[in-house]
């Protein structure tokens, strides 16, 4: 009954949102207010709808209700029932409902905000989101319905279908397989629905881009009315990306947080853009100037959340041929093209219009700047993409796949990383229009002598590796220029205001909150790249056999195995501990316990490291191998990674300092 | 002479003793250890477990390619060898860069010529949106590159200035 239902209230959704598109359309076209304002009562309903279609989801995984496949595929009766819950996004089908439901609560908020000064926005606002929701509620409803159940032919064949076919039974599992269990981890089950929120907030920037475009409004509206979602989209886009960091680190045990796996950059590239946009958008805004470029950013950055979610579901990674003979892959291209297309030739009839208005005077001025940063982001982004896709380019040519590994990825990226952190200790300090050799040498020596001093430290410390020194300078640099501008607008207006120090700096903050939240964030920024340079730089490793009170040396480090243990869990899982002690120098510092779990229901082990981790550094031991009878003799395997804390570190600074900004500022100043 | 003779025995002993346990050396394996095999491993990516490279990848076939090129290390293999004897086994996809050949040059060269194409177009249009700082002649020879609307703002400008 549930299954009709839901299924019932997911026709009814798409049916819903294909007619707000047209009755948007259709109020254009008649210049009717009626017709536009039925389209947008249109828009708010699909939410409360699609929360009925993912209540009924909920329903059926809770309650076990394993005839259906996408609950025997996520869940089982051992799973406990805050994983239930999220195993809504824990599959295909239900992800695809998931980011739905997401889309249809910002389309719902976009709605509900005041239109007074933006009324020819509205109809193609709604047009744009409501496409993009057709798409995905088509998906679901023909290619991926997660209210598909079991049914046993007269043939004895098990199919899965939503309607029984002709003389078949339903099926009536008595349990589940359970969810992956690698994506039992709280970094997982935070991790997609973080990216989803930043995919699908990237949707409303786009369709207020589209809706400037067709209506040929094409001064900075859109700008101003989007930046903020722009911001919380990629304030969860980050969030996303390091969730999945984190759990990379915790769970896939192989001593790092990023591998440039394509499903990692698939998220990244939305990511690289849209920040690329974050900052020209700024250039628009206090120039009016590069116009026509934050367009193509915008529509390049939403057919990327597109093209991010159909390089995770359509197979196309595993192979060419895979994607071809997948239902959704073929659909998901066409999509990203027939949107591609319809947004550059609606950029090129509005191409005259969105000709700059002001004029570059000074290379060193702070849009000059943002240009070149513009540059390096879309190089990224450039780099990833054909990471990325070459290697279905030459096994469509060649029939041969090709495989890009980390040492690829970091040679073609690392310089221009380097070069953003570079702008990151300039930019601030230049000025927009105007700003020369001299204003920007004068504001530019005392930070640039600290990170001449920093670098000297690191000399000291005897780090020697090039590519480490010039990281750490270029950290130095823009660390030193982020606190240097902050120093002198806190001074100024301690000046100028007579406050104390501390009133000025949340004043300043306060009244200024997306130039000095953007500050903080680049704080973050810098943070992580220690923890980035830390590991790339200095991570070692080490493998060995050991019997008991053996150890693994390793630095200054040595890990020595105590004993291992080998014991079944209830809810189905067998684990294989090993009691390791840290010490470092002949010093005892701490036990560690490696772990290898293995899920009986899912035939998958999971390797969980030991971890031992200060700000300084991390131990990382694994349990790569062990005798099962004797449980004599086990293999580890130690990383030492240096600093790498500081990236999740400098996270919750980025996440503090895109609060700020995102704040919205209300507080008026009192006249003096 | 005794001394001279001693000398000499003692020499010849050494001599014999080294060359023995030289022999000894001979007939067993060169000494290779997890972190050699794994120096190799980081370099390889097995065609099932996609982008896990193969000294950090659990499974038993990525377990089975270890031990081989374990044996092939004892047996006094170079990384390349073992490098190239992968790839004529199971296809250049377990190398974790494309070898540099073919359609592959691709991977090196477009990258970074749309980055430098990008920089050029971005000082392109550095340089012509800065006209205005340069005198009227100057600006009316790039006039190509901006348009009539262009040129107008450019004079308002400057009477603007001169006002």
């Amino acid at each position: 009954m549930t299954v009709e239902l839901g299924f019932g209230v997911l026709v009814l959704t798409l049916i819903v949102t294909l007619y707000g598109v047209v009755a948007a359309i259709i109020g254009v076209s008649r210049k009717d207010q009626r017709w536009i304002d039925s389209a947008r009562y249109a828009s708010l309903l699909i939410f409360p709808l699609l929360t009925l279609v993912v209540i009924a989801i909920l329903y059926l995984i809770v309650t076990g209700h394993y005839e259906v496949a996408y609950v025997y595929s996520v869940s089982s009766n051992a799973t406990p029932l805050y994983l239930k819950l999220t195993a809504l996004w824990g599959g295909q089908a239900g992800s695809l409902i998931f980011w739905s439901w997401l889309m249809s609560a910002f389309t719902s908020a976009v709605m509900l905000r005041k239109w007074n000064r933006d009324r020819e926005f509205l109809p193609w606002v709604i047009v744009v989101t409501l496409v993009t929701l057709v798409f995905f509620l088509v998906m679901s409803i023909f290619f991926e319905n997660p209210f598909n159940r079991f049914w046993a032919t007269p043939m004895g064949d098990r199919i899965e279908a939503m309607f029984p076919p002709a003389g078949s039974d339903l099926l009536l599992p008595a349990d589940g397989r359970g969810l992956n269990p690698l994506l039992r981890h709280p970094g997982m089950i935070i991790h997609p629905p973080m990216l989803y929120l930043g995919f699908v907030s990237f949707v409303i920037p786009f369709a207020f881009a589209i809706a400037a475009l067709i209506t040929g409004r094409t001064d900075d509206r859109w700008i101003r009315i989007t930046r903020r979602w722009t911001l919380v989209a990629w304030l969860f886009l980050t969030i996303g990306l390091v969730l999945g960091m984190r759990w990379a680190y915790d769970v896939l045990g192989w001593g790092g947080y990023w591998g440039w796996d394509p499903v990692e950059i698939a998220a990244l590239m939305p990511w690289l853009t849209g920040t690329a946009l974050l900052h020209s958008v700024m250039i628009q805004e206090k120039r009016g100037m590069f116009k026509q470029w934050n367009m193509l950013l915008v529509i390049l950055t939403y057919d990327l959340v597109i093209y991010g979610t159909f390089l995770t579901r359509s197979g196309v990674l595993s192979s060419v041929h895979a994607f071809a003979q997948s239902a959704i892959g073929p659909l998901f291209f066409a999509f990203i093209s027939l949107t591609l297309i319809v947004s550059i030739w609606l950029l090129l009839l509005r191409w005259k219009s969105l000709r700059s208005e002001g004029q570059l005077q000074s290379l060193l001025s702070r849009e000059t700047l943002f240009l070149v940063n513009n540059l390096l982001f879309l190089g990224l982004f450039i780099e990833c993409f054909w990471g990325v896709n070459f290697p279905l380019l030459s096994e469509l040519v060649t029939g041969q796949k090709v495989t890009f590994g980390p040492a690829w990825y970091i040679r073609a990226t690392g310089p221009l990383w380097g070069g953003l952190l570079l702008l990151m200790g300039i930019a601030p300090l230049s000025a927009w229009q105007i700003s020369t050799y001299k204003t920007l040498g004068k504001a530019f020596w005392k930070p640039f002598i600290f990170s001449l001093l920093a670098v000297a430290a690191a000399l000291a410390l005897k780090v020697r590796e090039a590519g480490a020194l010039i990281g750490f300078w270029l950290v130095a640099l823009a660390f030193a220029v982020t606190l240097y501008e902050y120093w002198r607008g806190i001074r100024a207006r301690h000046n100028s205001t007579g406050e104390n120090w501390l009133k000025s700096i949340w004043h300043l903050t306060g009244k200024n909150r997306r130039r000095y939240g953007g500050y903080i964030i680049h704080l973050g920024v810098i943070l992580m790249a220690i923890g980035v340079i830390g590991i790339e730089a200095f991570q070692t490793q080490t493998q060995g056999a050991l019997t008991p009170g053996q150890s693994l040396e390793l630095g200054d480090y040595s890990v020595k195995y105590q004993s291992l243990a080998e014991w079944d869990t209830r809810d189905g899982k067998n684990i294989t501990r090993a009691v390791m002690e840290v010490s470092k120098n002949g010093r005892v510092l701490q036990e560690v316990y490696p772990r290898r779990d293995y899920y009986y229901d899912s035939q998958q082990p999971m390797t969980i490291p030991g971890l031992r981790s200060t700000m300084v550094d991390d131990i990382y031991v694994i349990l790569v191998d062990w005798e099962p009878i004797s449980s004599r003799q086990a293999t580890f395997k130690v990383f030492h990674n240096p600093l790498v804390n500081w990236l999740w570190v400098g996270t919750i600074v980025l996440i503090l300092g895109s609060i700020i900004a995102v704040w919205p500022s209300t507080e008026r100043e009192p006249a003096k | 002479m005794a001394k001279k003779a001693f000398v000499f025995v003692l020499l010849a002993v050494t001599f014999f003793a080294n060359l023995q346990t030289a022999a000894v050396f001979a007939q067993e394996k060169t000494p290779v250890t997890d972190d050699d095999v794994n120096e190799v491993a980081r370099q390889l990516y097995c065609p099932v477990c996609e982008n896990i490279s193969l000294d950090v990848c659990p499974t038993q076939a990525c377990e089975q390619w270890r031990s081989l090129i374990r044996e092939k290390l004892e047996a006094g293999w170079t990384t390349e060898q073992i490098n190239s004897y992968f790839a004529t086994q199971y296809g250049d996809r377990v190398l974790a860069e494309p070898p540099k050949k073919g359609i592959n040059w691709l991977v090196y060269i477009l990258p970074p010529a749309m980055i430098i194409a990008g920089a050029v177009l971005l000082a392109r249009t550095i340089t012509r949106l800065r006209a205005p700082k340069k005198n009227i002649a100057s600006v009316s020879r790039t006039a190509d590159t901006s348009g009539d609307k262009y040129l107008t703002r450019v004079e308002e400008e400057l009477k603007k200035r001169k006002g």
